[in-house]
């Protein structure tokens, strides 16, 4: 895309510079070739108030010189580089140019220090020290703005140190999961539940699934509408990786606890995204980061 | 011719026109650079100039060769942000030392100049220091003054040609050496010749080349025109100098008038001054100024034209000192040394030494009971504060634990500031020597035990065997 609405400020911006270069060649063509008059003291004969005589201390010509440079360059380089209006440079440089070579540079160096973990098994990549200090640095950087510092989390962003695992938590998923993201979708279900009132008793019955403290007349009313959830959350309530839909007897509670928050998930749904890092980290980096993910909840030596 | 009425008409006098226009000579706005032939003295100030040269160049070319223990005894590695110097390990957040050491060299500077004038320039600057190096090299390959002269002005004869070569070999080999020392500075000098060697670290070989090619312009061919016309010092130093400064003066009243004589003829009847104009002063001066013109910027009081007028005065049998260091006062009174000397405790100086001891003091305090250990506290970016199992209301934080000592250490984390406080996360950590680790915290109160708002907290980092212990302030956020 042109940085410029039409071709008249192209060429009204290259022209000043050009002029500009140009009037600064004149100029100190101009004053090399000028010669001053120059008494014999060395002042130039000019005198001020009474007796303030101007000395003459010329600028030594091989400062001249540099300005001469100066000029050189600035033409060498508008030819070379983007300078002169639309005029793309015989170099073809651009900034995104340079960004993705110097991109590529540093995946071409890093390559050999992720090279010895691809042929390793993540529960070993996941034991080795130098691994873990490199995937810490890549979490630090891409992953702990949403799951937190130390993976736990927070309201509506996953804990990662736990066994609790919306998309699963083999290996192989974790890996999809960086690479590709995944959406977690729960659909406003108010319409199919009933009243409000029917919306309540199930959010009782919900909590009773986990244990938590409830109100059991309401659960027991509630429990023959949870076959509006039970398609993806199962009938028992354990959810289904499958589907991204969480397990909801484990007292784990994504998006808050509480009789509100779930009237307020049931009746209004949520869309819950987890944004691909294909483009951003290379299979290597997903690699390495696949096992300091699946590390935090399989301690090395504690699951054998 | 008279008005008619007689009276005389008020006349508005004329001067004369001068007969002739004082003479003038046609000049470019751009001067070139006259070629200086300094010719070599023997001295007491030449010799305080080889002392210093010696000095500074064995300390510099010397210092990136000495090891401390296992590793080198100076060395800046601004790869790893480490600052080795000797036992000392400095981390990029002890910036501080630096700013004060340049504030202690700037007022030293500052000091040295209201008494002794340009002390700095004439005998420790590196530009003096190298261009004293370059000339003693063209000195024993193309000989002095005149045989330079004749040199230059003579066409390429085969004996131009090797001695011009030769001390181009010279002076390139010198300049790569310095170069090569200076990056010595900043990168392990003993791999450095190595990694030279197999054109590893392209931003090695370019600051060995750039810092030697600066050296080999500056030293050889620039010379007193930095002095002259790039370096600031030379420029603002006139605003500590006072009439009371050492300066090199010429003795004009007893000098002049000056003229060539016979070592027999009495002069004083002649009314010849004490200067014969040998013009000896000029010819040693490295800067190309005759001194006789009394105090000018050029001037960077080297002393040189002090041992050639000297040397001048032995051989005359006059008094030497007809050109010396004194100060202004000092010449046009008819001071003795010691009434000078007593001019030297005057406020500016009293100044500038009260402030320079104190910011010494001050920065040997400050090192001498250094913490080597640093911490800094970033709060969790993604979560404020969170309520987990238990009924607790949890806080995280990430630590960075900069190991300052050359030991591998264990520290202890612990918080304080809010009722029930607790780490969660472990508390005790060990890091290697002069490394840097980032450590997540978790902080855990009951919930409710604090007002929602926001609560400062304290972390205290304690090292185990008791090398140092720190407080840092963070804060404490509960929600609404």
């Amino acid at each position: 895309m042109s940085d410029f609405t039409s071709n008249f400020w192209s060429i009204y911006v290259a022209g000043i510079t050009l002029a500009g270069i140009i009037a600064c060649a004149l100029l100190l063509w101009l004053t090399s070739r000028k010669k001053i008059e120059s008494a014999a003291d060395n002042t130039t004969g000019h005198v001020w108030d009474v007796d303030l005589r101007e000395m003459n201390n010329p600028m030594p010509r091989w400062w001249m010189w540099l300005f001469v440079i100066t000029i050189v360059f600035a033409f060498a380089y508008l030819a070379a580089y983007p300078g002169l209006g639309t005029f793309k440079g015989q170099l073809g440089w651009t900034q995104v140019g340079e960004y993705q070579a110097e991109v590529d540079k540093a995946n071409a160096e890093l390559q050999p220090l992720y090279a010895r973990f691809d042929s390793m098994k993540t529960e070993d990549i996941a034991a080795d020290q130098a691994a873990m200090a490199i995937g810490e640095r890549l979490f630090m950087n891409n992953c702990a703005q949403c799951h937190g510092s130390d993976a736990r989390g927070s309201k509506s962003f996953p804990n990662l140190s736990d066994k609790d695992w919306l998309h699963g938590g083999t290996p192989d998923d974790i890996r999809k999961t960086i690479h590709d993201g995944r959406v977690g979708v729960m659909p406003p279900m108010a319409a199919a539940v009933g009243s409000p009132d029917d919306v309540r008793n199930l959010a009782q019955y919900v909590l009773s699934l986990s244990g938590s403290p409830h109100d059991s007349l309401k659960a027991s009313l509630g429990k023959a509408k949870f076959t509006a959830c039970a398609a993806c959350h199962g009938m028992d309530g354990k959810g289904m990786t499958a589907m991204g839909a969480p397990n909801l007897t484990d007292d784990i509670w994504l998006h808050g606890w509480g009789e509100a928050a779930i009237v307020a998930m049931i009746n209004d749904g949520k869309t819950n995204q987890m944004p691909a890092q294909a483009g951003k980290l290379t299979d290597q980096q997903i690699n390495v980061l696949t096992a300091y993910v699946w590390g935090m909840s399989n301690k090395p030596g504690a699951a054998k | 011719m008279k008005p008619a009425d007689g009276k005389p008409r008020k006349v508005i006098p004329i001067a004369a026109a001068p007969a002739e226009k004082p003479k003038t000579e046609s000049a470019s706005l751009y001067e070139a650079q006259k070629k200086v032939y300094p010719r070599s003295i023997s001295g007491v100030f030449a010799n305080w100039r080889w002392i210093m040269v010696y000095v500074t160049q064995l300390i510099f070319y010397g210092l990136p060769w000495l090891q401390w223990g296992e590793r080198q005894m100076v060395l800046f590695d601004l790869g790893a942000r480490r600052f080795y110097i000797f036992g000392l390990v400095l981390y990029p957040q002890d910036f501080i030392y630096l700013t004060g050491l340049l504030i202690i060299s700037a007022l030293a500077l500052f000091l040295f100049t209201a008494v002794a004038g340009r002390l700095w320039c004439g005998f420790s600057c590196p530009q003096t220091v190298y261009t004293e190096i370059f000339m003693w090299i063209e000195h024993k390959i193309e000989g002095d003054r005149s045989a330079r002269i004749r040199l230059d002005n003579g066409p390429w004869t085969f004996e131009k040609t090797w001695k011009k070569s030769l001390k181009q070999l010279v002076w390139i080999t010198v300049s790569f050496w310095t170069g090569f020392t200076f990056v010595g500075y900043f990168v392990p000098i003993r791999e450095l010749g190595g990694e030279l060697m197999s054109l590893h670290g392209s931003w090695q070989i370019f600051w060995v080349f750039f810092y030697g090619l600066a050296t080999y312009g500056n030293a050889g061919y620039l010379r007193e025109q930095v002095c002259k016309y790039m370096c600031p010092y030379a420029r603002f130093q006139s605003a500590m100098f006072d009439n009371d400064t050492l300066v090199v003066t010429y003795d004009p009243e007893r000098g002049e008038p000056r003229g060539p004589r016979t070592k027999a003829v009495d002069y004083k009847a002649k009314g010849l001054g004490d200067c014969i104009d040998c013009s000896l002063c000029v010819q040693v001066c490295p800067t190309g100024i005759d001194i006789r013109d009394g105090l000018q910027y050029d001037c960077i009081g080297c002393g040189l034209c002090v041992d050639a007028c000297n040397t001048v005065m032995d051989k005359m049998q006059y008094p030497r000192g007809l050109i010396r260091f004194s100060t202004q006062n000092g010449v046009k009174n008819h001071w003795t040394q010691s009434q000078m000397l007593k001019r030297v405790l005057r406020p500016r100086v009293l100044f500038y030494s009260g402030i320079l001891i104190a910011l010494c003091i001050g920065m040997m305090a400050s090192l001498v009971v250094r913490t080597p250990l640093k911490v800094d506290i970033v709060r969790d970016r993604a979560a404020l504060s969170r309520i987990v199992a238990g009924g607790k209301l949890e806080n995280i934080y990430r630590l960075q634990i900069m190991n300052a000592t050359e030991g591998a250490q264990r520290y202890v984390i612990s918080a304080r500031g809010l009722d029930g406080l607790e780490v969660i996360s472990e508390p005790e950590i060990d890091i290697g020597p002069a490394e840097s680790r980032w450590v997540v915290v978790r902080l855990q109160i009951p919930y409710g035990s604090a007002a929602p708002g926001s609560h400062t907290v304290y972390f205290d980092v304690r090292a185990q065997d008791d090398k140092g212990q720190v407080a840092e302030k963070s804060v404490f956020l509960v929600p609404r």
